[in-house]
């Protein structure tokens, strides 16, 4: 019994990863994707918040699925989420101010992110605790990468450097477009493409 | 009065709000297949901002900041902007059922467009006076009107063209509005702001 529910687990934790990856495969939660990956330690600061928040709610979330009453669940959803986001923006503000100061209203909006209220009323509203931890981890996890995917592409070609470390040297003249906003949406763009380009090779190769 | 207009025109065209800012992104990718769908989002989001954006000004500087309580301000807002969703669409569906067949069913999704919490939080960061906040949200709200109907426009045209596969509908939607954002990003240099 252990085993198979530790198997289900994990299949929950891949699907939620991969297959319903938040950036590319269902285009959720981009406001902050585009927003902030201009460098990569804001992206990693972003995805860990993200991902702690989503941990927490869908846990709690989960624990009180069955007295959250039905008519009123969007509005407990959104109560029980900005308090952890207030407990994240908190502990940002004391601990790294000069990534809160850079991150400035985004962290604020991780309580509009689609990604905590989708995965809030697709699954922790119907899942016990367990599964739903390990399917909130895989979404945040897939959605830490992915901008740190977008962050990392952005800070080497936009900047030459890498989490604020000068790698590609001092002759690099920078490719500005990648800086400026527009560059967010082509990064992320070829991004999608990409990953629905691997996507389609995965799965044809299971098929096969 | 020369600043008020600075601030109008710099949040519709040099600093719009979805294609600075990357706000309401869903939606904007979403709801932009048709224009009329588009527009009528478009026309609600404008709405919702500017009386959200009254009474959230009004409640963070009359009640919270001479209470200390700005730590509370993300749970007030996204309080207030629900129930103000919520009052909306009841008082636009039984007072003016015209408009709401055209904007009235997109109020419910308004709820989580980041663009409308976005614009509070962004006001109390820049520390607008009254009459800036509401020439601010305003002009929000417009651009971001004026920004989906031209994506649906665009989306339009691009039925009759095939893009590659693999960039799928949202893919190349993005990219899309990465030459739209590029576009905008040509008014800099009209306004100083």
């Amino acid at each position: 019994m252990g085993k198979i529910a530790k198997s289900r687990g994990v299949s929950y934790f891949i699907e939620s990863l991969w297959y319903n990856n938040a950036t590319f495969s269902m285009v959720l939660g981009i406001c902050s994707a585009l927003a902030i990956t201009t460098n990569l330690l804001n992206a990693l600061v972003m995805g860990i918040s993200v991902t702690v928040v989503l941990i927490i709610s869908s846990t709690v979330i989960s624990l009180l699925r069955s007295i959250i009453p039905e008519r009123v669940r969007i509005i407990t959803f959104m109560l029980l989420i900005s308090t952890f986001v207030i407990m994240v923006d908190f502990i940002l503000k004391i601990y790294l101010p000069p990534v809160s100061k850079a991150l400035g209203p985004y962290v604020g909006l991780i309580i509009t992110n689609c990604i905590l209220m989708g995965r809030a009323e697709a699954f922790a509203i119907k899942q016990p605790p367990y599964y739903s931890i390990m399917d909130s981890l895989g979404s945040g996890i897939g959605y830490t990468l992915s901008i740190m995917v977008l962050a990392a592409v952005r800070e080497l070609l936009g900047a030459g450097s890498l989490f604020g470390v000068q790698v590609l040297g001092e002759s690099w003249a920078g490719w500005g477009l990648l800086m400026i906003p527009s560059g967010a949406f082509f990064v992320l763009g070829f991004y999608i493409m990409l990953a629905n380009m691997i996507q389609k090779r995965f799965i044809n190769r299971n098929v096969d | 009065m020369k600043m008020l207009i600075l601030i109008f025109f710099a949040s519709i065209l040099t600093n719009n709000i979805a294609l600075t800012y990357f706000l309401g992104m869903c939606p904007f990718i979403a709801i932009s297949k048709n224009t009329k769908a588009a527009s009528g989002m478009g026309m609600a989001v404008t709405y919702v901002m500017v009386i959200t954006a009254i009474v959230n000004y009004s409640i963070y500087s009359f009640v919270l900041v001479p209470m200390g309580l700005e730590y509370l301000s993300f749970l007030i807002f996204i309080i207030v902007i629900a129930g103000i969703v919520q009052v909306l669409e009841m008082l636009v569906e039984r007072f003016f059922p015209v408009l709401y067949v055209s904007f009235g069913i997109f109020l419910p999704l308004i709820t989580v467009n980041c663009a409308i919490l976005g614009l509070s939080l962004f006001m109390i960061l820049r520390d607008y006076s009254f009459l800036e906040m509401v020439f601010y949200s305003l002009g929000s709200g417009l651009g971001w009107w004026l920004a989906i109907v031209a994506m649906a426009g665009l989306r339009r045209t691009l039925m009759l063209s095939e893009p590659l596969e693999s960039l799928g509908d949202a893919g190349i939607t993005v990219i899309l509005a990465g030459f739209m954002a590029l576009g905008f990003f040509g008014f800099s240099g009209i306004l100083p702001v």
